[in-house]
């Protein structure tokens, strides 16, 4: 146990990531010039923490497996980014923030690096006004806030639904102002497919080039992992195609610890699935619930009429429906969390009252606030006694100002108008709170291996509040990171440049080649998406939203079977001296067939549910979580020992000095 | 649906590509048609062929990843969106259609379906950023209170999504469009007007040495653009361009 030291500095919470700056090694600015950092992953976490290391004075070299780093998944976030400026007044603060995510969170969140990602989210604001980030304002000029589930307060930034695009190209910018100054070479179309340890610490990388196929390796004094979440082992999930787990999963193969993998988001508000084709998952910001209502039919029969398409929801009467999130939780309403959002939507669908044909959707409705939005308008506009078709035109350009892009992508998959219709919505697996563990310096069990972003698991405990992935993102990569590696690296001063040509290096390079080769002749019959299609509906049956003793036991036995098979029996076309998507891919989902494994393991192992991990067996009468402070107040983090079975648990011990541990309630 | 499907198979950079037909049967509405090229992968994969390569990733329409010319468009048929978001339902039984890879000098193929845009990531990396460090000490954000008009324009400039659609559209493979988005942007922010003149000089002449033609005011690319970025940005970089000229 001792191995898992989280490093918390000593003191009040509030002095604690002051003193610990002030404490930390520094690194001259002559000697940075002599260091070398790998970035694995170009999204907020990684573009920012590459900037600004380049910026204060290193060598970085950045990979990606895009054509581009703007591409990364971050570019996807819709809604917002959360910081305690308190610009609305409403009594909102650092200490406010921190709260609401460690509740948030279920307790199972470390209190000092939660406080120091709130005092960090100010900054956060102010630094990308900077860089020129077009945040939605006001009239005045100043800065719009809206608000998120889980909380009482507005300090969300936005630009529309497109916030994390616009926060990306900042730090996409950043970058790219140290590309032009020769600080940042950046491995575009590569993949990273192991971490070389020498003498016990990370050294380097094993990376292919994606066009030509060759394996290259890239030394270092220092290689942070930044390459997001593995919300893909679901096959569906609302991560882009070629979101993966293989960088964090190869670097857990070479002795960082995986952290409560079982911690998975599956967000409320996502497009159903249309049929068997369906390649992914578009989500609807959680933004929407700030005007949206949603519903099912309060009575069986109706909405099987619906089902059947014999009735339309515009139809249905006010009192035949059932806003069953304000029926259960009237002070948060349609503002609960996404955990329990998503888990009330399945109550119901569960129940019978699932409103599309497959019965897995229910209505996200924005009338009201359109003759809401639409009377204010008419109000400030000076139109005395406005027409109904006034009204409902007024309100709809509101809405359409706030949420057009969202709207319009809506219609676009759906083919329905959601001015005209309530939307159809359903849960989907979106973020993953687990990832590599690391100490207060965001560093993994590998000495010189970090890990900042969604790919680590530190600061949202069992669920995630929506915005707040951006936040720490950011807050990693532009003011946390930067700073506490330079504590381990003003020991490497004098080491020099680090030879490739080592024995680690080959060995390194050796196994990456035997696995591909294994790979590309094993000329089975089943494509590379057959098993993941497969996998995934095990994870999503059994590990999903809801998880029960007895299914996690299958799922284990399922998914070390399917593993089995997959190696026996994987087609991949091409050969691997050349551009492969197949041979990608197959690599990336035998990295899931292993997380899966171990994910389920957590998810038994866990006797107890909080935030987005719910067991059956453990509820409320209410059916809310059960969470179980005396036995499960801890992280999780799970060592690699071969096979995923044989994975040995490792416990860190939360400690709660600042906030008592509550049961969460929204009601 | 039944379809013939007409694609543009090509090795490698250096080989000679070709058309190739590929009938395929029972593709649904609802599908994408990412998710129609995912079928047709599927069953040549199972035949032990080597499927087609494009480029995709967010399948959400803001990665800026996918392209495609669609019976000649850039991203197919349909307006304000990217190929990951065009549904076969804008397609009907027994059609042809004909796929083909961005054309442009400045984009070389690498694969079949798949081209080389780091000319864009080069053009903004002569200049596209206000030069701040991201130390965090900055001035409070409501310091720099600014227009909501010109926030607003300065966001829709910045929603585009680098995905070349304007480039493949233009009969001249210009990039303006492009270029002239990731200029305002800055341009129309009070922080981004220090650096105005040396930015839009150096990004114009990027994107001259990429080799992107010049702009002769047609307006396909604005009516192609998946994100609607208008022409007006185009004029905005012109007469930038022109003050910083005259400035020296």
């Amino acid at each position: 146990m001792g191995i898992l030291d989280s490093k918390v500095p000593s003191g009040p919470l509030a002095e604690k990531w002051t003193q610990h700056k002030n404490d930390i090694n520094l690194v001259s600015p002559a000697n940075k010039r002599n260091i070398d950092i790998i970035v694995v992953g170009t999204g907020l976490a990684g573009a920012s923490a590459a900037a600004t290391l380049a910026e204060l004075g290193y060598n970085v070299k950045t990979f990606c497996y895009q054509d581009s780093p703007r591409r990364a998944h971050s570019i996807a976030a819709q809604g917002g980014i959360n910081a305690a400026k308190n610009y609305q007044g409403d009594g909102d603060s650092p200490y406010r923030l921190f709260y609401d995510t460690i509740k948030g969170g279920d307790y199972r969140s470390r209190e000092a690096n939660v406080y120091r990602l709130a005092e960090e989210s100010v900054n956060i604001i102010d630094q990308c006004v900077a860089q020129g980030v077009p945040f939605a304002r006001e009239y005045g000029g100043l800065l719009d806030n809206r608000s998120f589930g889980g909380v009482l307060v507005s300090r969300t930034f936005y630009a529309k639904g497109q916030t994390g695009q616009q926060l990306l190209l900042g730090a996409y910018a950043a970058m790219n102002r140290q590309i032009n100054r020769g600080k940042i070479k950046s491995y575009n179309r590569h993949e990273m497919l192991d971490l070389v340890l020498v003498d016990g610490k990370a050294r380097g990388i094993i990376a292919r080039n994606l066009v030509t196929g060759e394996i290259e390796r890239h030394g270092a004094h220092a290689v942070v992992l930044a390459s997001g979440g593995y919300g893909n082992v679901f096959f569906l999930s609302t991560n882009a195609m070629g979101s993966n787990v293989t960088a964090a999963w190869r670097a857990h193969r070479r002795g960082a610890f995986f952290a409560n993998p079982c911690f998975t988001q599956i967000h409320p508000t996502c497009i159903p699935v249309s049929g068997d084709h369906q390649s992914k998952l578009t989500l609807m910001s959680e933004s929407l619930r700030n005007d949206g209502r949603i519903w099912v039919p309060k009575k069986l029969e109706d909405a099987q009429a619906i089902r059947e398409g014999k009735l339309k929801p515009t139809q249905l009467a006010e009192e035949d429906r059932d806003y069953y999130l304000e029926r259960r939780y009237p002070a948060f309403g349609n503002l609960v969390p996404r955990d329990v959002a998503s888990r009330a939507a399945k109550e119901r669908c569960d129940a019978g009252y699932g409103v599309n044909k497959t019965g897995e959707a229910v209505y996200l409705d924005f009338a009201s606030a359109i003759q809401r939005y639409g009377k204010e308008k008419a109000l400030t506009s000076g139109i005395k006694d406005p027409d109904a078709a006034t009204i409902t035109r007024l309100g709809e350009e509101v809405i359409a100002a706030k949420y057009g892009n969202l709207f319009q992508m809506y219609e676009k998959i759906v083919d329905e108008n959601p001015y005209k219709t309530p939307m159809m919505i359903y849960p989907a697996v979106h973020y993953t709170m687990g990832g590599l563990w690391v100490d207060y310096n965001l560093q993994t069990t590998i000495p010189g291996c970090y890990s900042a972003g969604e790919a680590n698991f530190s600061d949202h405990g069992a669920n995630r509040l929506g915005a707040s992935a951006l936040m720490q993102g950011l807050a990693d990569g532009y003011f946390v990171l930067p700073y506490t590696i330079g504590d381990y690296l003003s020991n490497d001063i004098r080491t020099g440049p680090i030879d490739t040509n080592s024995e680690a290096f080959d060995k390194a390079e050796a196994d990456v080649r035997t696995r591909m080769e294994q790979l590309v002749n094993n000329k089975g019959t089943k494509s590379v998406d057959y098993f993941h299609k497969k996998l995934g509906k095990i994870m999503w049956d059994k590990c999903g939203m809801s998880r029960n003793e007895a299914g996690l036991k299958e799922a284990i036995a399922e998914i070390a079977k399917l593993r089995e098979e997959f190696y026996t029996d994987v087609l991949i076309p091409g050969g691997m001296d050349e551009m492969n998507q197949e041979l990608e891919k197959a690599g990336r989902v035998a990295d899931f067939l292993e997380l899966g494994e171990l994910f389920a393991k957590d998810a038994l192992h866990r006797n107890e549910s909080c935030g987005g991990h719910f067991r059956e067996e453990y509820q409320t009468p209410e059916g809310e979580a059960l969470r179980d402070d005396k036995n499960f107040t801890y992280v999780a983090a799970w060592e690699y020992k071969g096979e995923p079975k044989d994975a040995v648990l490792h416990k860190e011990e939360l400690t709660y000095e600042n906030i008592e541990l509550k049961t969460r309630s929204y009601k | 649906m039944k379809l013939l499907l007409k694609i543009w198979r090509q090795k490698d950079a250096s080989s000679p590509g070709k058309m190739v037909d590929y009938p395929i049967d029972g593709i649904e509405g609802d599908m994408s048609f990412l998710e129609m090229l995912d079928v047709l992968n599927m069953q040549l994969i199972e035949k032990g062929d080597e499927p087609v390569v494009f480029d995709h990733d967010c399948r959400e329409g803001i990665c800026g990843s996918c392209s495609l010319m669609i019976n000649g468009e850039p991203h197919g048929p349909d307006r304000l969106i990217t190929t990951c978001q065009l549904h076969m339902r804008k397609f009907k039984d027994g059609d042809t259609i004909v796929i083909e890879p961005f054309r442009a000098t400045a984009f070389p193929v690498i694969k079949d379906l798949m081209v080389d845009r780091s000319a864009f990531d080069r053009i903004q990396q002569a200049g596209g950023y206000i030069s701040v460090n991201t130390s965090g000490n900055t001035v409070d954000a409501n310091a720099i209170p600014i227009e909501k008009e010109a926030a607003d324009d300065s966001f829709n400039a910045a929603t585009c999504i680098g995905c070349g659609a304007c480039v493949a559209a233009c009969k001249n493979a210009s990039a303006m469009l492009f270029t002239s988005a990731k200029v305002s942007q800055f341009a129309l922010l009070p922080q981004g007007r220090v650096e105005a003149t040396e930015r839009v000089q150096n990004m114009v002449r990027q994107m001259d040495l990429e080799g992107f033609g010049n702009c002769t005011n047609t307006g396909a690319c604005e009516v192609e653009c998946p994100k609607g970025i208008s022409l007006e940005n185009i004029a905005r970089m012109n007469r930038e361009y022109l003050m910083a000229t005259a400035k020296g």
